[in-house]
């Protein structure tokens, strides 16, 4: 399974050959920073679930990307997050989403430290298929369990504070949503992306691609597969609890929709679209997904097909994703090749 | 260093191994040889922790190393490379290595520990990729090296982690015969340079097994027909015949 590469050059040579994805990814920031002064309202409640589903596949892609484990039941954590909002803000009455964010990171840890424990044992497809059955354990839960969970209503997301300075005012909520929520997400997705920067490139990374790359090896070397994995699994709940988290207030309603196994296959096919061989294909791939399907759906009800039709496209045409795509050199076409290719006259 | 007393293996009605006893001493190149179906993969499964013998002893300086596993082998001082090619194909060849030495020195599980600044690591690795010949393609991917490169990556990295003893599972198969005494000699120059005690190796080839060996270990059919210096072997033609499958004149 190939995944994403850490470039270990000197670094000199690392920064040459890091620098047009530097200037894309300032453009990037800049465009985020500026868009409240120029996008409308509607597209900036866009970008609240694409810092969301941000944060949700820099995790999902540890484990994906990074040590070859494929989660089909991704969005238990996310709606483990999504639901601590809730709970925190309506019954707990914790105002401060600071806390929240950090109760929502710790209780998706502690229920992925059992499930994970178990799960790591497995690989491929025995892998994926229990996440996914953990995934609908959890959705049942939900549901079946409605003095606690409000069951297919789900729960509502009550008035918090950021930074103990900024909270939305009744009758302000999207103006609040798309100015200081709308940086606070924005501000979140860019220090967890710069953590998780820091992790992939730390000797924990390297071990993790080893496991991807040859888990049989690795032992050999030392390195404690399952531990590590563990380890991965960890790390990205807490990820999709602290994005779970993040898109609470933006729907100001959780419900069991959230854990639903067809929500963990957009999360997956989010990494594929964007492409789980690099760092900020995930990231890529929540941006097109959210504004594709939101274009996709104000033209035709049937979105799901298209969707399905881009899948497929994109795991026959382009398995590294929109980022490998991206990435590539562009070639000439193939009677441009033909005319500068030596005649016989050159060839051995 | 190395202690197998007794063992035998079993697999259903299958005896693989049958009453194998052999030692491994500091500063010895033993290597393993016999016909295809000898035993020397469960002999090698066995000592390296992997598979459990039947019945049957196996010490590893002292400490009982049935069925211990990989991870912990590699703690106690005892490394492996494989029969075919064993690598990681996503990694670059100094990566590969790195590996290794982060396991060794324990730093696996740091987080926010940025690699490309621990010249502690990086040294090291650049250190074997030198002893290996391989510091020309320290960035180029493992998948990307010729087959030749390959085998010696896979070597290098489980010489990287310093082990006592190193278990080399023939290590010169699938290169070219040209190939076959520049690893060797790579292999043993490595060794000494950083200080692996012993080398048990596996191998086919005869020439690079009476040309490296302090001492050859004969299996056949699961039992040890001879154990003794290369010469004498050569000069057992019953042994020869039987293993090699061919006399000596």
């Amino acid at each position: 399974m190939a995944g994403p590469a850490v470039a270990q050059t000197s670094p000199r040579a690392g920064a040459r050959a890091f620098a047009p994805g530097a200037w894309v990814l300032a453009l990037a920031v800049l465009a985020v920073l500026v868009a409240p002064l120029v996008v409308s309202p509607y597209y900036l409640t866009k970008m609240l679930p694409f810092f969301a589903y941000g944060v949700v596949l820099l995790g999902l892609n540890l484990l994906v990307g990074y040590t070859g484990l494929l989660s089909f039941g991704h969005a238990l954590f996310l709606g483990v997050g999504a639901y601590t909002v809730s709970v925190a803000t309506t019954r707990l009455e914790i105002r401060s989403f600071e806390v929240i964010l950090l109760l929502a990171a710790l209780t998706a840890a502690i229920v992925a430290a059992p499930i994970g424990a178990l799960c790591v044992r497995y690989v491929k497809i025995y892998f994926g298929m229990l996440t996914l059955a953990f995934g609908m354990l959890f959705y049942s839960f939900l549901i079946k369990f409605y003095a606690v969970t409000g069951g297919d209503q789900g729960l509502r997301v009550a008035q918090h504070s950021l930074l103990g300075l900024f909270e939305a005012r009744s009758g302000e909520r999207v103006r609040f949503l798309t100015g200081q929520f709308y940086y606070y997400a924005a501000a979140v997705l860019a220090i967890l992306a710069l953590v998780m920067w820091r992790i992939v490139r730390s000797p924990f990374g390297l071990c993790l691609r080893s496991i991807r790359d040859n888990p049989e090896k690795a032992e050999y070397l030392g390195v404690s597969v399952r531990r590590h994995r563990w380890y991965a699994f960890m790390l990205s709940a807490v990820y999709a609890g602290i994005g779970g988290a993040l898109l609470g207030p933006v729907t100001g309603q959780v419900d069991p929709t959230l854990v639903y196994w067809t929500h963990s296959g957009n999360l997956v096919f989010m990494v594929l679209l964007g492409g789980f061989t690099s760092f900020f294909g995930p990231l890529l791939g929540a941006f097109v997904f959210i504004f594709l399907q939101d274009q996709i759906m104000s033209v035709v009800p049937y979105w799901r097909l298209v969707f399905g039709a881009i899948l497929a496209a994109i795991v026959i045409f382009a398995p590294t994703g929109l980022m490998g795509l991206l990435s590539q050199r562009p070639t000439l076409p193939r009677w441009a090749v033909l005319r500068q290719a030596p005649g016989p006259e050159h060839a051995n | 260093m190395l202690r197998v007393e007794g063992v035998r293996k079993l697999y259903g009605d299958f005896c693989a191994l049958e009453e194998v006893s052999l030692e491994i001493q500091a500063g010895e190149f033993v290597s393993i040889i016999g016909p295809n179906g000898a035993g020397k993969t469960t002999l090698i499964n066995v000592v390296t922790g992997l598979l459990k013998p039947t019945s049957g002893t196996v010490h590893f300086k002292d400490r009982d190393i049935r069925g211990i596993g990989p991870v912990r082998l590699a703690k106690l001082g005892m490394a492996r490379s494989f029969q075919l090619v064993t690598i990681f194909p996503e990694l670059s060849v100094l990566e590969a290595i790195q590996v290794a030495i982060v396991s060794r020195l324990g730093r696996g599980t740091r987080l926010f520990h940025a690699l490309a600044a621990d010249r502690e690591v990086r040294d090291q690795a650049l250190e074997v990729a030198e002893l290996f010949g391989l510091q020309d393609k320290r960035d180029a991917r493992a998948r990307q090296l010729p087959q030749g490169d390959k085998k010696l990556l896979d070597v290098a990295s489980a010489f990287a982690l310093r082990p006592e003893c190193i278990l080399l599972d023939e290590p010169t198969s699938g290169v070219s015969t040209a190939e076959k005494n520049t690893i060797m000699q790579i292999v043993v120059q490595a060794s000494k340079r950083m200080g692996i005690r012993s080398i048990i190796q596996v191998e086919h080839d005869m020439d690079i097994v009476f040309g490296y060996s302090d001492r050859i270990v004969a299996l056949h059919q699961g039992k040890v027909l001879a154990d003794a210096s290369p010469a004498e072997i050569q000069a057992d033609e019953q042994v020869m015949s039987m293993v090699v499958g061919r006399p000596t004149h």
